[in-house]
């Protein structure tokens, strides 16, 4: 038996609440992020990230209590991303209680952020989050690039080499999420996920368009992906971890049950 | 009441650790502290730790805490995570090499370029996430806690002892190697309690009982 697969939960933030809301959780307030962490952890949740959507600077104050808060009472991995702009920034995030914060824009605007996060507090604690479409026209090599600013604006830069990039740089793990495939619920780009995981000797975790369990289960077995996140078909209860486990056991991937 | 010493060096989930020491120990005093009368005052010891070998040494020396986890061991019980582990061995390949407080005689290896699986497929490091630990021998630390338990690993160098009887705990991951040290009052794993959810705390309880025998 080896390393298990992991299922992670993505949850929205907004000023420390979660937001876009988390129906299956029998909990009050579905805002509250440690009712909600409480809520995945029970479920059987490999880990949980937290996606800082806040526009104003002035509330990120918010998310260091809000981190905090579930770190004390939810001891499985956490990982938060969103507006990470200097070391400080990720030292005040592992100090709150994070296990991992995920850095994006600034990495695109900054490549030296990730080394430099790396080399004080460790690979392992340094996520970075990638942001890609698929730009090839049909007929041509598949091709991917980096977008920032929600998907909007390209960067000309290719996904696969941005990848072994930031793995050289210090990365200890990537987020990879398909902006074409965010929300559409037809499943991840597997030829990116399985070209950057081949490319990479770091953990890669497939992000972006789930909308059923074979969708979870082939970013592992077509796209070489180490973990898998989603958000909507685990926040509306379409599905639970606990189905997503067995359906990927049946599958053969091994699990954390 | 009991009072656990968490050992603050600026190296680590501190604060998760305390969290879950006070979960599992509602009645005791936790204190994190890098104060050598704290700690020599304290009934348990913690020693977490994250980041690279050389800084790990570099702060423990800082805080002036190499001497005194010297002078604790055969003490009192004395739990290490993580880099909490690795520098109580005798040196690691890490950063071009970095001695470290040689407690317990070995040295600490990075995971091999490639990593290969059994059927030579290709594993990726750092070792991240959960594995199955098999406990080896019988301690009062894996009480209530099943054989091939799964535990949080977020780690790209493993530990070799030169003595294979203090081993506690195995894990496989293109290799085997040890995760689990037990030491007269030491006890240190490679994988994160504080992070490992029912098992994790329950090993965490566990040393809360234990009274640093094996």
């Amino acid at each position: 038996m080896g390393l298990a697969k992991r299922i992670i939960p993505c949850l929205d933030v907004d000023a420390g609440r979660v937001v876009k809301g988390v129906k299956f959780l029998d909990i009050r307030d579905a805002g509250d992020p440690v009712s909600v962490a409480r809520g995945y952890n029970e479920a059987g949740a490999d880990e949980i990230t937290f996606l800082d959507i806040t526009a104003s600077s002035d509330n990120r104050d918010t998310m260091y209590d809000m981190v905090e808060q579930v770190a004390s009472e939810v001891f499985i991995p956490l990982t938060v991303g969103g507006g990470i702009r200097a070391v400080s920034d990720v030292r005040k995030l592992l100090n709150a209680g994070a296990d991992k914060v995920s850095i994006n824009t600034a990495a695109v605007h900054n490549p030296e952020l990730v080394q430099e996060a790396a080399d004080k507090v460790g690979s392992q604690c340094i996520v970075v989050a990638i942001d890609s479409k698929s730009v090839h026209q049909e007929g041509e090599a598949p091709r991917w690039e980096i977008f920032t600013h929600g998907g909007r604006k390209p960067t000309g830069i290719d996904t696969v080499e941005w990848a072994v990039k930031m793995a050289e740089l210090g990365a200890g793990e990537l987020l990879l999420t398909s902006m074409d495939r965010d929300g559409t619920k037809i499943g991840f780009d597997l030829g990116v996920t399985k070209a950057v995981s081949d490319a990479v000797e770091i953990p890669v975790i497939a992000s972006g368009g789930v909308g059923e369990l074979a969708h979870l289960s082939d970013g592992v077995l077509k796209g070489g992906a180490d973990a898998v996140l989603a958000a909507s078909i685990f926040h509306f209860g379409e599905y639970s971890i606990g189905e997503a486990k067995s359906f990927m056991q049946q599958q053969g991937i091994e699990v954390r049950l | 009441m009991q009072r656990i010493a968490v050992l603050d060096y600026g190296m680590g989930n501190l604060r998760s650790v305390a969290k879950a020491i006070e979960t599992v120990a509602p009645g005791d005093e936790v204190l994190v502290t890098a104060d050598p009368e704290t700690i020599n005052n304290a009934d348990r010891i913690v020693c977490p730790g994250q980041g690279a070998a050389a800084d790990c040494m570099a702060a423990l020396a800082n805080a002036n805490l190499v001497e005194t986890i010297q002078q604790l061991i055969g003490t009192r019980p004395f739990m290490g995570i993580c880099m909490g582990l690795q520098v109580l061995l005798t040196h690691s390949e890490e950063n071009n090499g970095t001695d470290c407080i040689d407690v317990i005689p070995g040295k600490v290896n990075r995971f091999d370029h490639p990593l290969l699986d059994a059927d030579k497929q290709r594993l990726k490091v750092p070792h991240m996430g959960w594995s199955q630990v098999n406990q080896i021998g019988h301690h009062s630390m894996w009480d209530k806690i099943n054989d091939g338990a799964r535990y949080y690993f977020a780690h790209s160098y493993y530990c070799v002892p030169d003595n294979n009887a203090c081993v506690v705990g195995r894990c496989h991951y293109g290799l085997d190697f040890a995760v689990a040290l037990a030491q007269q009052n030491v006890f240190a794993c490679q994988f994160h309690p504080e992070k490992s959810a029912r098992d994790g705390l329950q090993l965490l309880r566990n040393f809360m009982l234990w009274d640093g025998q094996a």
